[in-house]
């Protein structure tokens, strides 16, 4: 009884102690983790969509309690003003789902860019969302309306890429959403730039 | 009997270089020799854990009980391993991307549970160091050897710089699954010829 009980003991207090150390570390690098994560899956699309900004957006970063998400907001400054903020959001593409970062002028309520983080489209189809630019620059100052984004085979204005339909709308329905929650959030996006 | 330290540390790099000599960790061998990068990058990662590993078992060797030894050196590895793939995250992430799954795999590694039984649990703290580090950087070499072979000739650089002019054609093959076991056997091969007396 006495030789079980040791035992039991030691693994407890190796398995504590190992427990310990790790909770240190991960508390340790946390925030250099996010960063990282930040800068090397978002990082390319953010930079390209806020081309010419003269700041770092990928440092300039804010977060904003949207119902139980939490959701990244980076800032864009351009001549001297700070009004350009993009943000992720994700909807159904063809193959899965699709991550869209959408950047808008705070003061026109413009589009500015758009550009596709993460997605399972099929290559050489709905893959070119993200490698073919002439899809998304398509959105590039479209103003914020209250009907949302379509491609032109449902009415709308945006082309649709040829042989990817479902994955045109999926991102048409992805960057419609990103603006109702950039309608919903618009206050307190304002007031976290102005701090 | 007793060896000295240099030889515990030397006998790693040759006499018990861990992939061709002894036969072990294979798994990681073959599937991140495919660019020198990887293979050198899993290489470090491996001999963190090792050198960090042995010391701790070696130093705590005559505190842990014969029948839970297994699961205390496992322990003691794996927080280790978590450490590595924490710190890769945090600071080469893309490489942290390359190497995967890998990272986590660490843990059952057999060197490192074969080195703690074998080794750290019956010597000194210092003699476990030389002995972890040894293996250790065996291993990268074994990796780093493995992996130059394959790029060069499997995609025509080397640490993605092109070494060959543009009429080279790579032998892709090599970069490939199969191309990973025909190599490591011609190693073998090499290293069983070399050795014999």
């Amino acid at each position: 009884m006495r030789e079980m009980l040791k035992l039991l003991v030691t693994v407890a207090v190796f398995s504590t102690f190992s427990g310990g150390l790790l909770a240190a570390v991960r508390i340790g690098t946390r925030d250099r983790i996010e960063y990282q994560k930040v800068k090397f899956v978002k990082g390319p699309t953010i930079k390209q969509i806020l081309k010419g900004c003269s700041n770092d957006p990928l440092v300039d970063r804010f977060k904003i309690l949207d119902g139980k998400n939490e959701r990244n907001f980076y800032v864009g400054e351009f001549d001297g003003k700070r009004d350009v903020v993009a943000f992720e959001s994700f909807g159904k593409g063809f193959g899965g789902d699709i991550g869209i970062m959408v950047a808008i002028n705070l003061e026109n309520d413009k589009i500015v860019g758009v550009g596709v983080t993460t997605h399972s489209e099929s290559p050489g189809l709905g893959a070119r969302a993200k490698t073919d630019p002439t899809f998304v620059t398509q959105f590039k100052g479209l103003p914020i309306k209250k009907e949302p984004f379509k491609v032109k085979a449902d009415g709308g204005q945006i082309d649709a890429l040829s042989g990817a339909t479902v994955t045109s709308r999926g991102v048409c329905k992805t960057v419609s959403a990103a603006t109702e929650t950039y309608k919903r959030l618009k206050a307190q996006i304002l007031k976290n730039l102005k701090s | 009997m007793a060896k000295t330290v240099v030889q515990e540390f030397t006998k790693g790099l040759w006499a018990e270089i861990p992939p061709f000599r002894l036969v072990l960790g294979l798994c990681p061998t073959l599937a991140m020799t495919k660019a020198v990068e990887n293979g050198v990058g899993m290489g470090i990662a491996v001999t963190f854990v090792l050198v960090c590993s042995n010391v701790i078992i070696s130093l705590l060797r005559n505190v842990i009980p014969k029948q839970v030894r297994i699961a205390c050196f496992i322990v003691v590895i794996a927080t280790f391993v978590t450490v590595v793939e924490l710190v890769m995250q945090a600071f080469t992430y893309p490489l942290f991307l390359k190497l995967g799954i890998f990272i986590p795999l660490i843990v059952v590694n057999c060197i490192l549970l074969g080195r703690a039984e074998a080794f750290a649990a019956k010597n000194g703290v210092i003699a476990s160091f030389a002995d972890g580090l040894g293996i250790g950087i065996g291993f990268t070499l074994a990796l780093g050897t493995l992996a130059t072979f394959r790029e060069v000739l499997g995609n025509g650089t080397f640490y993605n710089i092109p070494v060959f002019g543009p009429s080279f054609k790579p032998f892709s093959f090599l970069v490939n699954a199969p191309g990973a076991f025909v190599c490591l056997g011609l190693m073998l091969c090499i290293m069983n010829m070399v050795g014999k007396k």
